[in-house]
């Protein structure tokens, strides 16, 4: 596919953030990314949001109108996007489209949740919204029971085990303890995570990503056009995007979110890549069994082998695939619609050098969003 | 719990009392729970009723410590994905069994029971459970 240019990115602190509002959050993100960009509120033809529940959350539908009007971006047009947790990876899609296809220039995308208005069971009720409802939700069933599932098939079919599950955690912990936006800087070990309470067997509390509040923002341009604004932009240079089963029990394999590696080969295919090819990716662990299942399908390990890649620091920083250097949604928190353009922004800083102390050597990343427990999955490359 | 109207549940009876599913009369495939298109065939496929025998065994399961609400009062509790022996698999949840007995590969029947209520003066929602196939069967076929 035409390279898409990424000009300009933007984050709010992740965490609860009690004194923020959900269209401050938005506003934050979003001046940060036309800022980085150098361009001017004017400039932008459109934009997308990427929000999982403000209806629940919030108590606020028409969340793509409340943006534009508290961004001031009146009267472009603006578009809400929601697949679950991977509302921000499918808004990112709809900008790169919409630059594609030739009908806008530039386009801001941001992602926004406020998740901590709400009881904890309150949030957890929503969350689980993102499962079959009839089917899942209503038999009792609880989003880190469907992981849980998968987890414990896992190491049934593949000698998988508890420690490895609690060393993407531990991973997860160590990068965000040099990333300023991240929800924890707090080092982990195995044994806390092995002694944290259980939530659903076999995950316990520190393989669970956190509830957060926070946004996220991207400015995206034709190639033609991110010439006036800069000369070294990120580009994005594949885009995948697949559906599967809403509900675990009827997709083809528990163990293998095929819509994971349908969205992947897609990305790969538009980008003329290879999964050897990538260099750091951000990939959804909700879960910590979500990073081994992600990798596993996204071809940047053998499947069956993502636990034992973990533990031999094949995912961590200075490994042969640094994966979630960010933190990833355990560490640097998931504010679920916020979720896919924060991935964004963490691969676009890393191409750049400008990750700091979390900084790995790569000219070309992956982000990879999945909503509910694999029923969307949304994947992205991108390069310098 | 889910928002679940009187309606909403009513339209899913046959399923939730019965056990019964859909089968596609083209390509054979058993759907439960039950769809109104077979996914393989789409158009060209044709769905019947099936009754299901309710016996299969445990494909994985979890142990509900965090229960959602409405179901404060039965945790911890187990739940399963039960692979059916036509073919199906479904979301439910095993009973009169200690979590530390379920094994993976376990076999399992379905019995009739109360899956949750809404609130003291509320609708009783009753559906299927599973216990060992061993078990004492409430229903008493």
């Amino acid at each position: 596919m035409k390279r898409v240019a990424v000009i300009g990115v933007g984050l709010t602190k992740f965490g609860e953030l009690w004194d923020a509002s959900f269209s401050q959050l938005f506003v934050e993100a979003g001046t940060q990314a036309i800022e980085d960009a150098g361009i001017d509120g004017s400039d932008v033809d459109a934009l997308y949001v990427g929000n999982m529940s403000g209806g629940r959350f919030i108590d606020q539908e028409h969340i793509s109108c409340l943006i534009a009007d508290y961004a001031g971006l009146t009267p472009i047009p603006a578009t809400r996007v929601e697949a679950a947790c991977a509302s921000g990876g499918l808004a990112i899609r709809q900008g790169v489209m919409a630059i594609l296809s030739g009908m806008h220039e530039v386009v801001v995308v941001g992602g926004v949740e406020k998740m901590t208005d709400l009881s904890t069971e309150r949030t957890t009720q929503t969350l689980a919204t993102a499962s079959d409802s009839e089917w899942e939700a209503f038999m009792g069933m609880t989003f880190p029971g469907l992981y849980a599932m998968m987890a414990r098939r896992h190491m049934h079919e593949y000698g998988t085990t508890r420690e490895q599950l609690a060393m993407v955690a531990v991973k997860n912990h160590e990068n965000a303890m040099h990333n300023p936006y991240a929800q924890f800087h707090v080092r982990i070990s195995v044994e806390q995570v092995l002694r944290s309470p259980l939530v659903a067997d076999p995950l316990r509390l520190l393989d669970c990503s956190p509830i957060t509040d926070g946004a996220a923002c991207v400015v995206l341009a034709s190639e033609e056009r991110a010439r006036e604004f800069t000369d070294s932009p990120v580009y994005i240079t594949g885009s995948g995007q697949a559906s599967s089963s809403i509900a675990l029990h009827s997709r083809e394999s528990v163990t293998f979110v095929d819509a994971t590696y349908n969205a992947g080969r897609e990305a790969y295919a538009r980008a003329k890549r290879s999964p050897g090819e990538i260099q750091v990716a951000e990939v959804h662990d909700a879960f910590t069994i979500g990073e081994i299942l992600a990798i596993e399908a996204l071809g940047l390990v053998e499947r069956g082998s993502g636990g034992r890649a973990t533990e031999e620091g094949e995912t961590a920083i200075g490994g042969r695939i640094p994966v979630n250097t960010s933190g990833g949604l355990k560490a640097k928190g998931h504010p679920v619609g916020a979720t896919g353009v924060a991935q964004v922004v963490e691969v676009v800083l890393q191409l750049r050098g400008e990750a700091g102390g979390r900084q790995v050597d790569a000219d070309i990343g992956l982000t990879h969003n999945v909503g509910g427990s694999g029923g969307t999955a949304v994947v992205h490359i991108l390069e310098r | 719990m889910s928002m679940m109207s009187v309606p909403r549940f009513w339209r899913n009876t046959k399923a939730r009392y019965r056990m019964i599913g859909r089968r596609c009369r083209r390509c054979g495939q058993v759907y439960f729970p039950p769809r109104n298109l077979c996914r393989r065939c789409r158009r060209r496929g044709e769905l019947e009723e099936v009754q299901l025998s309710g016996r299969g065994e445990v494909y994985s399961f979890t142990v509900i410590r965090t229960p959602p609400v409405g179901f404060e009062r039965s945790a911890p509790y187990v739940m399963a994905l039960v692979k059916l022996e036509e073919g199906a698999m479904v979301t439910a949840q095993l009973a009169d069994v200690e979590p530390e007995e379920v094994r993976i590969g376990m076999k399992v029947r379905s019995v009739f029971r109360k899956i949750q209520e809404d609130g003291e003066a509320g609708l009783i929602y009753y559906g299927f459970k599973f216990v060992p196939e061993d078990e004492y069967d409430v229903q008493g076929e």
